[in-house]
């Protein structure tokens, strides 16, 4: 990924920040600046998501591309955040720990990196809240 | 009266024990272990570096108070391990807690000590009325040659401290420094590894720049070790702070709260940072708190730390809020020698 | 809008071919199409090619010309047109040419699919194929394409009544009767031992429910319905072509484990067709993973939802069961050269028509072809029949 297209969704990538439209509720992640569903009559404003959520479904990758090869196995899942987006992410856990409708938490870790001497892109993954001391 | 505001820590959650790296090096472990004083330290996730560690530990400050993070006015992280050696971890963290674009920050480095120097800018940009919030870090994944004396002890952590001058939960009623130009540890650029001067180390580095700045504090105080409630030292290991205490006067009482290093190891710029939070951790108005890092190269830093009723006022300071020092030390996830060496970059992998 | 048939079919042999080109592959199925129909390049009016991702696996763009070119018809000049809609790129070749031909723009047209995937070594080709799904928002979170699909398995898995077994036997099948394809890139049988004991890809998947890297190409040739004979005894008639888009990352889907572009798309296809399902005889649905062939069954409306792993256990979808599904072993056995299976769908269903599909022939007058592009944001179906 370009230093440009990476740095462009920092917002998103780091503090899940999406949008909210006021007329009906309804929030979105990534953000959108028209709801579908007021349209014009819709008012979106910026929303942060605080990362909470739950597993709607996941997997172990095993055999990955190659920026994330170093890093196998690990859990890939779609998360639904508590206010109802939905998003892809990897849950950072023993396999056996995650299930459908686990509870789960934002953190912030290091995704990939552009070799050994690229930029590193950092982003939101989600732990299981049930390991919290 | 500048002190701080609210602070947070962060520790992976993976470890290896001493003996298991004695294992692999055929030391003699319950030499080591007995030497040290330490018998596991902490190990740093795939995906986990010095970046993460501190943004995960200035988050946890951040969700102790209900501070605007527009109002941070500066950030500073200290470590020997940035991700990168041109460009700051400190932009990063800004990005990661909301405090960017209108704020000054900078990486500092020398050796343990950096996040305590950071600690000391804010509180200067804080007293002269240039920033009204900052937030001082020291986040480390430090890193020990194979087979030396530092890989027993070489561990990951950090913790982030918010520096203001309204309603602290703890006040610094006065910091101050002693410096030299001592080579007791070191490591070259483009070095993976440090290097030391072994025995060196001890008198000419750690023993005399702690004791010199902490007889400085204690000058200027006019106080004496019985006046503190708690005392917080660097900690290489658990030998060292546990004998310069006592060269000083200090207790083993007043010195146990902070003392984290035998089932942490040394986190190098987070190691008396953690310390400190782990006694702020049970600490009640009034305790009197007594800090001195040492960063090799060489320096310390002393602080005299008086708690205030915010500490324990739940609508502005709610420590239960995020991890104590203690909660991040349980639960551990032990790895064996190989483990730990892919999680630490000490396999070569195929470019 | 005027009837359409296919005149000719051609396809090469799917697998690892190393000493073919990118140009080679359509070359070779051109041809064989051409010869199928009895005509020459000169007759040609338009192609249309179906390709995912030349640029990435041959660093080559501009598809439509350079086929055209290869194809010997650079004097010809005709209008040559590379279509891409991820896995189902040739499906949706196919479509278009359809749409010429229906439309009277154009009289006779070449739908070719073509892939080259093994000029780059695996890493590079798991990535490209990451480009069906959101690169942005699933690939850069470390999704693979098999990920991406073993997740639709866990939900479904969750929510229906489906074993692993019954998982593994639709790769059974399909292996089964990739034995008797003779271009089929996979020519042995399996058992499910072998699927269930295979390696771990992306849990539950493993390796054997997963569809192959190949290259290789195909090509069939359209015409108008009322010309059709004078090229050859055999015209099968486009009965239905219908195309439905859907969210393009699936964590932004209704229903995780329900395409509803296939949904949809085979709703349009049947309206089209003026036929109910039960007039179609056999599928060739879109088995990029096992899962993809359970949940294909499903979403066409042949069972309900949770039904279509007991089929398969009960022999339905098999060769000789009451509505086989991918005759030709599916993506699974046959190969998935990513531009050329949609357009390899419509031969094996021409073939089965005709009645020369040798050892794996079936019964039927109409057959349904399906091809899905990323986890389900395009789906292109087709439904065929003897005129």
């Amino acid at each position: 990924m370009s230093v440009a297209r990476f740095w462009r969704k920092i917002p998103q990538r780091y503090n899940l920040i999406g949008t909210r439209c006021e007329s009906c509720g309804r929030h979105y992640f990534p953000p959108r600046s028209f709801c579908p569903d007021c349209r014009r009559g819709g008012k979106i404003v910026e929303y942060r998501f605080p990362g909470t959520g739950k597993v709607v479904t996941h997997t172990v990758i095993r055999a990955a591309s190659e920026q994330f090869e170093n890093t196998t196995p690990y859990v890939l899942a779609i998360i639904q955040l508590d206010e109802g987006p939905r998003l892809t992410s990897q849950v950072v856990a023993k396999p056996e720990d995650v299930a459908v409708g686990t509870r789960v938490r934002s953190v912030f870790r290091r995704i990939m990196a552009d070799g050994e001497s690229g930029v590193i892109h950092y982003g939101t993954k989600f732990v299981p809240v049930k390991s919290e001391k | 009266m500048v002190g701080i505001i609210t602070y947070g820590v962060y520790i992976p959650r993976f470890r290896i024990k001493v003996d298991e790296i004695a294992r692999v090096w055929g030391a003699n472990s319950d030499e080591i272990r007995g030497g040290l004083g330490v018998y596991e330290k902490s190990v740093p996730d795939l995906d986990e570096d010095t970046a993460t560690i501190a943004v995960e530990a200035a988050r946890s400050a951040m969700a102790r108070r209900s501070i605007d993070p527009e109002e941070i006015g500066a950030v500073y992280v200290g470590s020997e391990s940035h991700p990168y050696a041109v460009k700051p971890t400190a932009c990063t963290v800004g990005e990661a807690i909301r405090a960017t674009p209108n704020m000054t920050a900078a990486d500092y480095e020398f050796a343990c000590k950096a996040g305590t120097a950071a600690i000391q800018t804010c509180m200067g940009l804080v007293k002269s009325g240039m920033i009204r919030y900052g937030m001082a870090i020291g986040s480390d994944v430090a890193q020990g040659a194979p087979g030396d004396a530092l890989e027993y002890t070489a561990a990951a952590g950090g913790a982030a401290y918010l520096i203001g001058n309204e309603r602290p939960i703890a006040e610094i009623h006065h910091t101050c420094s002693f410096t030299t130009d001592t080579p007791d540890f070191w490591r070259r650029e483009g070095q993976n590894y440090p290097r030391h001067g072994g025995r060196f180390t001890g008198d000419p580095g750690y023993f005399r720049h702690v004791q010199e700045a902490a007889r400085m504090l204690l000058s200027k105080m006019g106080a004496s070790p019985s006046d503190y409630d708690y005392a917080v030292f660097h900690q290489p290991n658990a030998k060292f702070p546990r004998r310069v205490a006592q060269v000083l006067g200090f207790s083993a009482e007043q010195v146990k709260p902070g003392l984290v290093v035998p089932r942490l190891g040394n986190t190098y710029s987070g190691s008396s940072m953690i310390g400190l939070a782990a006694t702020l951790d049970q600490a009640a108005p009034g305790d009197r708190i007594f800090v001195t890092s040492f960063g090799s190269g060489a320096g310390s830093d002393a602080f005299d730390i008086e708690v205030t009723d915010t500490i324990q006022d739940h609508a502005i300071f709610d420590q239960a809020k995020a991890p104590t020092v203690d909660s991040l030390l349980q639960d551990p996830v032990y790895l064996d020698y190989a483990q730990y060496a892919r999680h630490k970059g000490k396999i070569v992998m195929q470019q | 809008m005027r009837d359409v048939a296919i005149i000719g079919i051609g396809c090469t042999t799917f697998g690892e071919k190393w000493a073919a080109s990118f140009r080679d592959l359509f070359v070779e199925a051109g041809s064989l199409a051409l010869k199928d129909a009895e005509l020459s390049g000169e007759h040609i009016d338009a192609m249309y090619v179906g390709n995912m991702s030349a640029g990435r696996f041959i660093e080559q763009e501009h598809i439509g010309a350079l086929i055209a070119d290869y194809a010997g018809l650079s004097t010809r000049h005709i209008p040559s047109t590379r279509v891409e809609a991820a896995c189902s790129s040739g499906g949706l070749a196919f479509r278009q040419a359809v749409i010429a031909v229906a439309s009277g723009m154009e009289d006779i047209v070449v739908a070719a699919g073509v892939e080259k995937m093994t000029d780059v070594g695996t890493g590079v080709s798991v990535d490209t194929l990451a480009g069906a799904a959101d690169r942005e928002w699933e690939g850069f979170m470390g999704a693979t394409f098999p990920g991406l699909y073993a997740m639709i398995a866990t939900d479904y898995m969750h929510r229906y009544p489906l074993t692993r077994e019954q998982l593994g036997m639709v790769a059974v099948k399909n292996h089964r009767n990739g034995a008797k394809n003779p271009i089929a890139q996979f020519r042995s049988e399996i058992t499910l031992e072998t699927v269930l004991s295979s390696a771990l890809v992306a849990d539950p998947l493993r390796l054997f429910d997963c569809s192959p890297i190949t290259d290789g190409a195909a090509a069939v040739i359209l015409a108008p319905l009322d010309r059709a004979r004078e090229f050859t005894d055999t015209p099968v008639r486009v009965l239905a072509t219908a195309q439905a888009s859907d969210t393009i990352a699936l964590h932004d889907r209704r229903d995780i484990s329900c395409l509803d572009a296939t949904v949809v798309a085979g709703e349009r296809a049947f309206a089209m067709a003026g036929l109910p399902r039960e007039k179609i005889d056999f599928l060739e649905v879109h088995d990029c993973f096992t899962i993809a062939e359970i949940c294909a069954i499903e979403d066409l409306g042949f069972c309900k939802k949770g039904e279509a792993g007991r089929l398969t256990e009960e022999g339905v979808t098999a060769l000789n069961g009451d509505l086989p599904v991918n005759t030709s072993g599916g993506l699974k056995a046959c190969g998935h050269p990513v531009g050329a299976t949609g357009i390899k769908q419509v031969c094996e269903v021409v073939q089965q028509l005709r009645g020369e599909a040798g050892a794996r022939q079936v019964d039927g007058e109409i057959g349904l072809t399906h091809n899905v592009g990323g986890t389900g944001a395009t789906v292109v179906v087709h439904i065929l029949g003897v005129t």
